[in-house]
């Protein structure tokens, strides 16, 4: 269980995040979902420890990792999938899943995890993660290198950027019953309907703070009538 | 051979044992064993110190090794070597130099040049390694002289990973038409070390093209110069990439000159020199590396 308390962030003179209190449950799929710029990437960061609060706290299973580094949260078992995937230089797909495997890596488990995302692995193992992968592709490699680790918060930062129709459907089965098969606590920021729909819990967040927040069948139809995620701009 | 000599037998040439094949391995500055085979010959030459390779049109996929080794202390050796490709023929060269020293300065120039023949096709593979204690520097001067002709193909990549305090490496390459030059290099230098590599390519060919791809890394308080003179005298390709990576209070310069001399001469040169990235190390953290491993594995891919 992940709790943030009273969880604020400045960054130059603006309010990213502001004071935001939220419990995330064990083994749950919790969609994240709410306007560009609202705060989503930024508040898993934070998760991460990518980014560093202004004030507030982190617990994970009952300990404070507000001043953990981004390896030591890794180590215990929090796992994050990029909005943007990082390019490397040389190092190939087969590596940075290696990487991600650690000393459990096998090259069976690497392949199954591209078939996952439906990247065939004879194809795929020996590219670099650079830029001679497509958007779609890499976003693809990120979650093969999310996916096979063991995790107990696994965290993906809009999957469905960038990724086609076909592959799409692929990854809501993937997705549909991810928690269970890792046994750990997903978490998704999406926008996407049909990702909306795995959700067991729905987070709202606007403008830095938590808008709604509670089980798929209470959030949901408030998304579908007020559609909180479309506030719109007011014509001059 | 004893142990030290095998050892640095195999970090330059891969080397476990005497190779099949063609091969000249040159021990302390004199000939150490040679053999020939059917179709490439290697002759001692008479004027100076070094050898002659000559490798038939009927050589097909073969290979030749001629790796060099100093383990003498204060040694200082300078060899001609000449490589005859005739036309038609395809092979691998295995070169690259390794020494070991302890107290005193050890030097190693080599001279190369390749005559490369219409249609041959040739990869040279060469590997810089030097090992010992600090006192005595190890100093490494290639020079690398490259004419092609009609259609022919050269591929040069050459690794030298810390261990040579100073090297200077000199390439120039001549290309008639369709020829075609491919050159990999990849540098690492740490402590006081200083590497610099010039190349200087004509493309006189109709056709012809250079591709260089030069990735470095500079640690400590090492220093690295690269400078590439790609003239296009026709309709011609090229392109130099320079990618390096700086830590600690290293230094490296990146010198890109390009001249077109032809209307229909297409030249490239890309530089970027910088720190990792940090959302690089960033993402690896995310995989439960920590800074340092993050960054070993980095370089690792980096220079791979
Ligand atoms: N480094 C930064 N400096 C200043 N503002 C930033 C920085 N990073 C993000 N922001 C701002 O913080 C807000 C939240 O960004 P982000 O978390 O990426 O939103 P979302 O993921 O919901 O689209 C945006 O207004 C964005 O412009
Ligand atoms: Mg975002």
């Amino acid at each position: 269980m992940i709790e943030l308390k009273n969880i604020t962030l400045i960054k130059n003179d603006k309010k990213i995040l502001n004071n935001i209190n939220l419990q995330i449950d064990d083994n749950l799929t919790t969609i994240i979902t709410g306007p560009n710029g609202s705060g989503k990437s930024t508040l898993m960061k934070l998760i991460m420890g990518i980014e560093q609060p202004t004030s507030g706290e982190i617990i994970f299973n009952g300990q404070n990792i507000t001043n953990y580094s981004i390896s030591e949260r890794a180590n215990l078992g929090i796992s994050f999938a990029m909005q943007q995937p990082v390019k490397f230089k040389g190092i190939t797909v087969k590596d940075l899943l290696k990487l991600s495997l650690r000393e459990n890596a096998s090259n069976e488990k690497i392949c199954d995890a591209l078939s996952s995302v439906g990247l065939c692995p004879k194809n795929y193992l020996d590219r670099e993660v650079g830029s001679s992968l497509s958007g779609g592709e890499l976003k693809r490699v990120e979650i093969a290198s999310v996916i096979l680790r063991k995790s107990n918060l696994v965290i993906f930062d809009e999957p469905e950027a960038g990724i086609d129709i076909w592959s799409f459907n692929r990854l809501i089965n993937l997705f549909n019953d991810l928690n269970k098969r890792l046994g750990c606590s997903v978490v998704i920021v999406s926008h996407q309907e049909k990702i909306i729909n795995i959700a067991d819990k729905i987070l709202v967040l606007n403008a830095g703070q938590v808008e709604e927040y509670g089980d798929k069948e209470v959030v949901l139809p408030l998304l579908n009538k007020t559609n909180v995620t479309q506030k719109k701009c007011k014509r001059r | 051979m004893d142990l030290l000599k095998k050892n640095l037998l195999k970090e330059v040439s891969g080397l476990e044992s005497l190779p099949k094949g063609a091969y000249n391995i040159r021990i302390d500055g004199k000939k150490y064993a040679r053999q020939d085979s059917a179709n490439i010959e290697i002759r001692t030459k008479n004027d100076k110190d070094g050898i002659d390779i000559i490798i038939k049109s009927s050589a097909q996929n073969e290979s030749v090794h001629i790796p060099v080794i100093l383990t003498e202390n204060g040694l200082k050796d300078m060899v001609y070597n000449d490589f005859f490709i005739e036309d038609n023929a395809v092979v691998t060269i295995v070169a690259g130099c390794g020494i070991h020293n302890c107290d005193s300065t050890s030097e190693h120039n080599g001279i190369h040049t390749f005559y490369i023949g219409k249609n041959a096709k040739v990869k040279y593979i060469e590997k810089h390694y030097g090992e010992g204690d600090n006192m005595g520097k190890r100093i490494l001067n290639p020079v690398t002289n490259v004419f092609i002709k009609e259609n022919g193909q050269l591929e040069i990549n050459t690794t030298q990973i810390k261990g040579v305090d100073e090297t200077e490496r000199i390439t120039y390459a001549k290309l008639e038409d369709n020829a075609t030059l491919i050159i990999n290099e990849k540098v690492l230098t740490n402590n006081n070390q200083n590497a610099k590599t010039i190349f200087k390519v004509d493309l006189d060919g109709k056709n012809s093209s250079v591709k260089v791809t030069s990735r470095s890394v500079a640690e400590n308080q090492s220093k690295q110069t690269f400078k590439s003179e790609i003239n296009g005298n026709n309709l011609c390709f090229g392109h130099v990439e320079c990618d390096a990576i700086i830590k600690d209070n290293a230094r490296v310069q990146s010198t890109p000159e390009i001249t077109a001399n032809h209307i229909d001469a297409n030249l490239v040169h890309e530089a970027a020199i910088g720190k990792i990235a940090g959302e690089q190390i960033i993402k690896l953290q995310t995989l439960g590396l920590s800074e340092q491993e993050a960054e070993e594995a980095i370089i690792a891919g980096f220079l791979k």
